[in-house]
């Protein structure tokens, strides 16, 4: 065999040793996604069961709560007029006068009065229920009836406080002992004997 | 015999380089979707997890039922207490 014939079987082993190792790390590789892979299946297959039913249902609430709101606002419309119905909702969520009453087309045209004016401690009540109370703007050109982004306390400074009914800031306990600010001079009769009195005759 | 050392030293110095860099594209382009199939699994497996809870709609379902019942009792009530509102 001569010199070249062995360099070219050389470089051929080489090659094929290089193809088998590429090519096993790669096989091992695509199995370990091929087993991801059927763990994502599997799970998706699990969210695919669970959230099947989600769709019938929801409907379903929410066509409940469709007639839940007609019938209310049917109330509403019948027992106030459609003017002030649309005024009181008006007044508890700002801005809703323009989408109007559901059942009620002609309520997008009317110009809601102020009811806000007369139910105000009721929308303060409402705002007190929740951070997220939709009354933001209830006073127009007052601004903000109510600090959304403060606490529910920010609608108490609302009203007029005929009396301070609550303490701007409690009283602190008293500090004692030796460190304590407020030293009193000890008495000196509190230990000593007790002083005798003269005889009565 | 010339031509022949000139194709060994190609097949050398070319084409076995060449043959590797290219496997080795192949093996590092596999192993980096291992990682990222792992992230989906575990992200699947958290949303099936929190998929868990849609049972209980069926239980808000009924709330709901029950809710609107209510309203529609209560609704009754002041229909008949309140009076309606005055024609304009």
């Amino acid at each position: 065999m001569s010199a070249a014939a062995a360099v070219l079987i050389l470089a051929v082993v080489l090659i094929v040793l290089a193809l088998v190792y590429f090519l096993v790390s790669t096989i091992l590789a695509l199995r370990k996604v091929v087993a991801g892979l059927d763990v994502v299946i599997e799970h998706v297959g699990g969210i695919v069961e669970k959230s099947a039913p989600v769709n019938d249902v929801v409907i379903a609430i929410n066509e409940q709560l469709d007639a839940g709101v007609a019938a209310l606002e049917g109330l509403l419309v019948k027992k106030a007029g459609l003017a002030d119905a649309v005024g009181l909702v008006d007044g508890i969520y700002p801005g809703a006068a323009a989408a109007g009453l559901r059942d009620f087309p002609d309520s997008t045209t009317i110009d809601p009065p102020r009811i806000g004016e007369v139910y105000t401690k009721g929308t303060l009540t409402l705002a007190r229920l929740g951070r997220e109370a939709p009354i933001a703007a209830a006073s127009p050109g007052e601004g903000v009836l109510r600090n959304v982004e403060g606490g529910s306390l920010a609608a108490r400074s609302l009203y007029p406080d005929g009396r301070q009914a609550r303490p701007e800031k409690l009283p602190t306990s008293p500090v004692i002992g030796t460190d304590a600010p407020d030293q009193y001079e000890q008495r000196e009769d509190i230990g000593a004997p007790r002083k005798r009195l003269p005889a009565s005759r | 015999m010339t031509l022949w050392w000139i194709g060994n030293l190609v097949l050398l110095l070319v084409v076995f380089p060449l043959v590797v860099y290219l496997l080795n594209g192949v093996l590092q382009a596999a192993r980096a979707i291992v990682p990222t199939v792992q992230g989906i699994a575990t992200t699947a497996a958290a949303g099936s997890q929190d998929l868990d809870a849609a049972p209980l709609l069926l239980t808000t379902q009924e709330q709901v039922t029950q809710t609107v019942a209510g309203i529609a009792g209560y609704g009754g009530s002041l229909d008949v207490i309140l009076d309606d509102a005055e024609p304009a």
